[in-house]
């Protein structure tokens, strides 16, 4: 079985999130960028299967701007197989929306025919979490979101699932899109000498044309704006004090 | 312009809060139909259609929408979308598990956790974790949306829709349904309680989190956690508060061993007053506190428990 794995460049979490002053987005202008945590996450699931040997080939996917090449490098020394990039943007603030995604992921699929895709479940920058649903939509394969722990079974899937409630097992047929929670695994990191072989693996360069998909945006972004800031309030010395100034607002 | 709006219901009980604040949200577009499916779903749509603003509640109760798995629940809603301009749901993990496949099927794109409606085609939501609020106007014909319940007050109830049938989709045979382990507590619900207490890695281990779960008993409040005490095993996965785990906004939140990182102050810091017990005084979660207070919590939080 083949998998795979979508991977998005994106800010890197450790850095601080400067709204532009003219309201016209996020800068990521000279910023650290790094793999999607949720995709990291994913890439190693799906490593772990080929480890087990319940899958052969590891493919890695990325769409956006031609510096996420790097982003697939870092999925290859942590274990995947080859690469492929589709550049659809030229400028790192081009955002490709999750519905363009996964229309050119549906093309990228229709030719390497995986038997399972493994995604993260949601990207740091834009928050959508639909790109793995929207996937499935296109194809018409079952879905297993936000997945804590993933068997494979045959034809089948069984994925255990972070909801509202606890934990919810479903079983769904193969071929399937899983897409990653924060317990599912811990990524591994890689080593140097994989960072040096995986300069060595192939990465195939496409583009969205090539799959015939419009990227435009569905969604125009009016502005950006940072969120309100909510005041510090008091600090207190002890329980005392801290009973007092609650009761004094009739909150307990 | 009118709207569908998918019910939040788990075992044939409508979640109320969740339902009426996403109702609240989105009337404004229009009349509200919800849509009640399940494999016991009557009583819920009963009672939706007791919510303010409702017009019509249409019910598909089916063994098939049971465990509102993503492809047979969004099979259903594709089949009703053709009358209506905006198809919402509360953003809860059923509907963000649903919704985009909805909207992918209707080749819409979604629009989740929208945190408040400027007009039909306009919406805010909150990306980089909380961090920025964006605006987007959307081109597509049919919104598909989740709202973030958190920053709408419910819909009252007094309202008296009719409730009618309406028929299944047909069942596009991808998925099972295995099993559930959900948690079983007389706690209130995280995301409608008025008081949460919720504990960070400053508690240290899964046995200590009980000293957490004493002060939460005491004001009659859910639990919560960070993801840091979730991903050391001290708290299950339902408890954690944050961008990507459970948005709240509580009359009280008592932050218990909590830094306050980015993504956690995303899911709590519209709660009306928030209260942080850290030993370390520079922890950033007191940059959002009304009242901090500095020490060691394995002797505040007991104190505090007797106290109260």
């Amino acid at each position: 079985m083949k998998v795979l794995v979508p991977v998005k460049r994106v800010i890197d979490y450790n850095v601080k999130v400067r709204v532009k002053a003219d309201g016209s987005g996020v800068d990521l202008a000279n910023v650290k960028m790094s793999m999607n945590p949720f995709d990291e996450i994913a890439v190693e699931e799906a490593i772990r299967l080929k480890e087990a040997g319940k899958a052969e080939e590891v493919v890695a996917v990325s769409i956006g701007v031609k510096q996420a090449q790097e982003t697939l490098r870092t999925a290859l020394a942590m274990g995947a197989d080859r690469a492929i990039l589709i550049v659809a943007a030229d400028d790192v603030h081009q955002d490709i929306e999750p519905l363009a995604v996964a229309k050119i992921l549906k093309g990228v699929i229709d030719e390497e025919q995986p038997g399972l895709v493994i995604a993260g479940k949601q990207a740091i920058d834009n928050d959508m979490n639909a790109t793995g649903q929207m996937l499935a939509a296109l194809l018409g394969w079952s879905q297993a979101t936000f997945a804590n722990e993933l068997d494979i079974d045959g034809d089948h899937a069984i994925v255990k699932r972070e909801v509202d409630g606890g934990l919810q097992t479903i079983k769904v047929k193969m071929p399937a899109i899983v897409t990653a929670d924060l317990r599912l695994n811990e990524p591994r990191y890689a080593s140097l000498p994989n960072i040096m072989k995986a300069k060595k693996k192939p990465l195939d360069e496409k583009t969205a044309d090539d799959y015939g998909v419009d990227v435009s945006p569905r969604l125009e972004v009016v502005k950006t704006s940072e969120p309100e800031a909510r005041k510090a309030g008091e600090m207190v010395p002890d329980v005392d004090t801290l009973v007092a100034k609650l009761k004094e607002k009739g909150i307990v | 312009m009118a709207v569908l709006l998918l019910a939040e219901i788990n075992d044939g009980e409508l979640a109320m809060d969740a339902t009426a604040k996403a109702v609240s949200a989105v009337k404004s577009l229009g009349d509200v139909t919800i849509l009640a499916a399940g494999a016991s779903a009557k009583a819920a749509a009963e009672a939706a259609a007791k919510i303010d603003g409702v017009a019509k509640v249409l019910v598909a109760e089916d063994d098939l929408y049971g465990h509102r798995l993503a492809e047979p629940v969004s099979a259903l809603i594709v089949s009703l979308a053709g009358d209506y301009s905006h198809i919402v749901a509360p953003a809860t993990t059923d509907a963000k598990n649903i919704m985009p496949r909805v909207a992918a099927l209707l080749d819409s794109m979604i629009l989740t956790d929208v945190s408040a409606v400027v007009d039909a085609d306009t919406f805010e939501r909150p990306i980089y974790a909380g961090n920025a609020i964006q605006t987007v106007k959307s081109k597509d014909e049919k919104k598909v949306m989740t709202i973030r319940t958190s920053t709408f007050d419910a819909a009252g109830e007094g309202g008296s829709a009719s409730v009618e049938e309406t028929a299944t989709a047909e069942d596009p045979g991808l998925s099972e349904w295995v099993e559930d382990a959900m948690a079983e507590s007389d706690r209130p619900e995280l995301t409608s309680a008025g008081v949460v207490v919720s504990g960070g890695r400053g508690v240290g281990s899964k046995e200590d989190f009980a000293i957490i779960e004493k002060l939460a008993d005491k004001l009659g409040a859910a639990v919560g956690a960070s993801r840091a005490a979730v991903d050391s095993g001290y708290a299950p996965n339902d408890w954690q508060v944050g961008q990507t785990g459970k948005v709240v906004a509580p009359e009280l939140y008592v932050a218990v061993g909590i830094s306050g990182a980015i993504q956690h102050l995303a899911g709590m810091k519209d709660s009306k007053v928030i209260v942080a017990i850290n030993k370390d005084e520079e922890a950033p979660i007191f940059q959002v506190a009304d009242y901090g207070l500095v020490g060691d919590l394995f002797q505040i939080v007991p104190e505090l428990t007797e106290k109260l």
